[in-house]
């Protein structure tokens, strides 16, 4: 009975049978138009990004980025992803966890709520914040009495972006622990575990890569926010400016070369991103698949 | 470890699913709960494990009331259905949890706890797979260490939930066989939910059988196969036939004859007779019998099935009779029940 026999864990279907097998010349049209439309549309733009950006050379691109008001967009916008990405990571797991574990009342409308940001334009999200803190807004007066200021400074663009960034943990999340259910944690807590033995021991390590997605997810929207942002910043440099804003005001004098070099370093962190979770896919593409299967 | 369900009654929203349930199980008994899907049968596991809280009732454990104890103050070993094997773990760690969360006076060594989870292994019989994920065993492996990981934390009730339901019938044999042998070696009072029948007869020492969230009848095999309580246990255990009879001075009658069986007890009036459609004899002539006309007649392995239709048609039941029997091919056949059951009519809720 002991029989040492290896079941590999999903291997079924990888292949389409014959019957709905295309044409040759089919797949290569249907290849063809997907790979075009990814190269005009997303592999050009990123070469002519990094082509306009060392255009004068690598001494320009040096001196552009060396400027103090784009080496202070440069830490603002790092600045505002260290602290909404963590906010939105405990936010994220919270709500997923109560909508996929359990049931209340009101279950449905938190799934809307998530997705508010999706539907919202980032515009009108900024524009919320202006409503609601500005000078002559209802909490405006309270503000200015005790010295608070929220708009046009770090507060108000932090809080811009966790609005527009909060559904990507959450909504990467809530289909695998509906998936995954409650039966793992029973089992733990059927063991003797504890709640939070339960939950470093069991939950999280089944819904660790799905953070992981949701959180590169989330820090690549927090570092490239403009619309929400560009509303609530000011546009003072050197101090209110984020990258995409400060790409935007300097393509608007046009200096090219300094817009296209803020530019790159944007796009270079993003590539960082799909690079890391590529890495991680690779070499954890195993375990990626059998955490997420089955 | 002798449980005990007193006058029990689970409602979710409002719906009941256990209507005042009482159940006995001794220590080292192997109990069954069988029935349909909806009977509360699972429902009535959760809140032996503590997985459910009563709505009212008690749940002893020995002498001691334990419907306010937590699951992990209960001791149980719990296997659920799709055995909820924690992913990310070797099959050695998944052995080990219960030993590896107790807290730090009762935590056994590390290597006692990898000691422990191998010679669990090897009762299970899967030595040499300590370092496999689960997602690279095969179903019935992953049921046996679903088993050795809820024994690993010696508990004092073994609960199962449907635990070969997701396997196929050859592995789902063998692993009933195999079961019944490590209860016997390890002496664990233990209860399975199942809505097999032929896997709770033949692996239980009593089946308590439920339906729409009541206990209809306990009994050992014998008992609630030879002498159902209720209609309900006579349609789903084994096959039955049955037929609407009138009861009139103690006499059943079929239409406007006598089948020569007689129930003294029952008052007169509308009733359901139920028997075993291999439980009969034939008659040669009819002083009192049921008789049919062969409407269909099919080989089932070693015997032959034979429809008949009773009364002019207006019923159909199945007998069973041997192959070379000349009945089987007569056009009528009269019988008479050998073990057989009336129950009176009552308005179906």
């Amino acid at each position: 009975m002991a029989d040492p026999e290896l079941y590999p864990a999903d291997v079924h279907h990888e292949h389409a049978s014959l019957a709905v097998t295309e044409r040759p010349w089919a797949r290569a049209a249907l290849m063809l138009v997907a790979f075009g439309f990814l190269a005009i549309f997303l592999l050009l733009p990123l070469v002519v990004v990094f082509e306009q950006a060392f255009s004068r050379g690598i001494g320009a691109f040096v001196e552009a980025i060396n400027e103090h008001d784009t080496i202070a967009a440069i830490k603002l916008t790092l600045l505002v992803a260290v602290i909404s990405v963590p906010l939105n990571l405990v936010f994220g797991v919270a709500a997923a966890w109560a909508i996929a574990k359990f049931e209340f009342k009101g279950k449905a409308f938190l799934i809307t709520l998530i997705d508010l940001p999706f539907s919202v334009s980032p515009v009108i999200s900024g524009l919320v914040y202006v409503l609601l803190f500005g000078a002559s807004s209802l909490l405006g007066p309270w503000l200015k009495l005790h010295g608070i200021v929220i708009l046009f400074a770090v507060p108000g663009i932090v809080l811009a972006t966790v609005f527009v960034t909060f559904p990507f943990v959450a909504r990467e999340l809530i289909p695998l622990m509906q998936e995954q259910g409650t039966g793992d944690e029973e089992a733990a807590l059927s063991l003797g575990a504890n709640g939070w033995q339960t939950i470093w021991h069991v939950t999280l390590p089944n819904i660790k890569w799905g953070l992981l997605y949701g959180v590169l997810l989330c820090n690549a929207r927090a570092m490239g926010e403009f619309g929400a942002v560009s509303v609530v910043s000011g546009h003072i440099r050197g101090m209110t400016n984020t990258m995409p804003l400060h790409v935007e005001i300097l393509y608007n004098e046009y200096n090219a070369v300094g817009a296209f070099a803020v530019a790159s370093v944007l796009a270079g962190l993003a590539l960082v991103t799909l690079v890391l979770k590529t890495l991680l896919e690779l070499r954890y593409g195993a375990e990626i698949a059998a955490t997420r299967g089955h | 470890m002798e449980v005990r369900v007193s006058n029990v009654r689970k409602e979710f929203d409002r719906f009941p699913a256990l209507r005042d349930v009482s159940l006995d199980i001794k220590s080292g008994e192997l109990i069954a709960l069988l029935g349909p899907s909806g009977s509360g049968k699972t429902t009535l596991l959760r809140l032996i494990a503590g997985l459910e809280r009563p709505t009212r009732g008690t749940i002893f454990f020995g002498d001691e009331d334990a419907s306010n104890r937590t699951i992990q103050e209960r001791n149980v070993g719990f296997v659920f259905q799709h055995y909820a094997l924690f992913r990310h773990m070797t099959v050695a760690d998944n052995i080990g949890f219960g030993l590896k969360v107790r807290p730090s006076a009762k935590r056994p060594t590390r290597a006692e706890i990898r000691r422990r989870a191998s010679e669990l292994l090897d009762l299970v019989q899967l030595s040499g797979l300590e370092k496999r994920y689960p997602a690279q065993l095969s179903g019935g492996q992953r049921q046996r260490v679903a088993l050795a990981r809820a024994m690993a934390i010696e508990p004092k009730v073994l609960l199962l939930d449907e635990p070969f339901g997701a396997l196929d019938a050859q592995v789902r044999r063998e692993l009933r066989r195999w079961l019944r042998e490590i209860h016997d070696a390890t002496g664990h009072t233990t209860i399975f939910v199942t809505h097999d029948q032929e896997e709770a007869l033949e692996l239980a020492d009593r089946v308590v059988v439920m339906s729409q969230g009541r206990i209809e009848q306990i009994g050992t095999a014998d008992e609630v196969y030879d002498t159902p309580n209720s209609p309900f246990v006579y349609g789903f255990i084994g096959e039955s036939s049955s037929l609407p009879v009138k009861i009139e001075d103690g006499q059943i009658w079929i239409a406007d004859r006598p089948i020569g069986l007689a129930t003294p007890d029952l008052p007169n009036g509308e009733a359901t007779l139920y028997f075993r459609p291999h439980d009969i004899e034939l008659l040669d002539e009819c002083n009192g019998c049921i008789a049919g006309t062969v409407a269909a007649s099919r080989r089932v392995a070693g015997t032959r099935r034979v429809e008949l239709e009773i009364g002019g048609g207006r019923e159909r039941i199945e007998i069973e009779l041997p192959v070379g029997h000349p009945a089987a091919q007569k056009s009528r056949v009269a019988f008479r029940p050998k073990r057989w059951k009336v129950f009176p009519k009552v308005d179906q809720a």
